[in-house]
């Protein structure tokens, strides 16, 4: 395979709107994607077209498969299969050349084609089995439907494989990173009463969280408190506000800032069902005065600055328990190289 | 009881049958008001809501609901229904009303999966 033709065929070179890779699954891709010589068989039993069926019998059942291409003088001038065997049994013709029943109108796929090329050729020919060519026509290989299954299912296996290191490395960030102390910090733009997206900002923390291996119950705690948090922005905010995430390993800092109007009182605000959203917010089953009260019960600290006139900042804590840290802390164990 | 038996007992239509996996589920929840899910519903629970719009779906992912009804035969658009599918939530369809319907269910032997609210959580 030399470089330039899988260049040329290379991966990113294919051709794929934007509807149409919204129907593709992952399979399918896969079948663009892989080339033929990459799930080919390399080992190629081939026959002469002088040798007898007989031969053809014994090829066949040693090496057990169903068909050999048949090759004079380096070319490729024939297939024979077991069906043509069967007709040569029929006719107790086993000493006959192969030339007699072999199929002489090879069909054939080349090596750099994409592996959808070769099952295309199997529906529409009914053939089982094909001889597979380089760009010279020189036989390289031989390709059949379990050789593509097995490409597929071998490539969805590296697929998976890529994914759970991924997962593993960012699983392990805080332990891979040493420093007296060590927090990542998520942080988002809100945009007042922008409720079509309402609620986007906490969905991709609760996927950070949970990428980052945190439990299930860990993750839907900052979840609903951060997305009353980013609702209440939406709601009741002049111009949006910031909703910033600190991940450290022992604790979970979250908190929204705004610039007004303000919350005249506090208190109030705190009381289950005391609410002063407007209608929109009701119609999207906020607003309810619940808010507040619901992050309270997810977190373990929970504080709010604010004031008439003033901006808002609330502030919500969430400590780890010892089976969610993110990590064994390193603190006040050894630190290579200092 | 398997997602599909609650499918049949709601008399419902999935409307994102991809990403349909029959999960067992063994509790359920009805509510209008989206804070009053996140306040009150357990993981894994069934929703059964009358609100139809995007942050019901938000809401679902935050709060590990399994499948959210739609009640008295409103259609989600085709927003929801693409972000349910991405977040691997089933979205059905039913023409019935909450009263009936939890009322089906719970009779069926699905248990609630609302927590008594006494101004603590869990």
């Amino acid at each position: 395979m030399s470089n330039t033709i899988q260049e040329e065929f290379g991966r990113k070179g294919r051709p794929i709107t934007d509807v149409d890779a919204q129907e593709i699954t992952r399979i399918e891709e896969l079948s663009y994607d892989l080339r033929i010589f990459e799930v080919m068989s390399r080992e190629v039993f081939s026959l002469s077209s002088k040798q007898t069926m007989r031969d053809v019998i014994d090829l066949l059942r040693i090496r057990r498969i169903s068909g050999a291409p048949v090759v004079d003088d380096g070319e490729l001038v024939g297939v024979i299969s077991t069906e043509d065997l069967m007709r040569a049994l029929t006719q107790n013709d086993l000493e006959s050349p192969i030339r007699k029943y072999m199929a002489v109108n090879v069909i054939t796929v080349k090596s750099y084609e994409p592996v959808v090329k070769a099952l295309e050729t199997f529906t529409r020919t009914n053939i089982g089995r094909l001889p597979v060519t380089n760009e010279n026509d020189e036989l390289v290989g031989m390709i059949t439907k379990g050789d593509i299954t097995r490409g597929v299912l071998v490539a969805i296996r590296k697929d998976y494989k890529e994914e759970e290191i991924r997962r593993y490395r960012v699983r392990h960030l805080f332990e891979d990173i040493t420093s007296d102390r060590t927090s990542l910090t998520l942080r988002y733009k809100i945009k007042p009463r922008d409720f079509v997206n309402g609620g986007q900002a906490s969905s991709h923390i609760k996927r950070a969280m949970l990428r980052l291996g945190a439990t299930a119950q860990l993750a839907r705690q900052c979840g609903i408190a951060v997305y009353e948090a980013e609702m209440n922005l939406i709601i009741h905010t002049t111009n949006g506000g910031i909703l910033r995430v600190q991940i450290e390993p022992h604790r979970i800092l979250m908190q929204t800032t705004d610039d007004g109007p303000g919350i005249p009182d506090v208190n109030k605000a705190l009381q289950p069902g005391w609410s002063t959203a407007p209608q929109e917010a009701r119609s999207m089953g906020f607003g309810a005065g619940m808010g507040l009260v619901n992050i309270k019960s997810c977190v373990d600290k929970m504080e709010i600055f604010s004031g008439a006139g003033k901006g808002t900042r609330l502030m919500m804590e969430i400590h780890l328990r010892p089976n969610e840290k993110f990590m064994a802390s390193t603190e006040g164990t050894q630190k290579p190289g200092i | 009881m398997k997602l599909s038996e609650i499918i049949k007992h709601v008399q419902g239509k999935v409307l994102n049958p991809d990403v349909l996996i029959d999960y067992e589920i063994i509790g359920g929840c009805g509510a209008d008001l989206m804070s009053d899910v996140l306040a009150v519903v357990k993981p894994g629970a069934v929703l059964l809501t009358g609100l139809c719009n995007v942050q019901v779906v938000r809401t679902a992912q935050m709060a590990d609901v399994r499948a959210i009804v739609f009640l008295r035969g409103k259609q989600p658009t085709r927003e929801m229904i693409d972000l349910a599918t991405q977040e691997n939530i089933p979205l059905i369809s039913s023409r019935k009303g909450m009263f009936e319907l939890c009322g089906r269910l719970y009779c069926a032997g699905l248990h609630s999966f609302e927590t008594n609210m006494n101004g603590t959580h869990e």
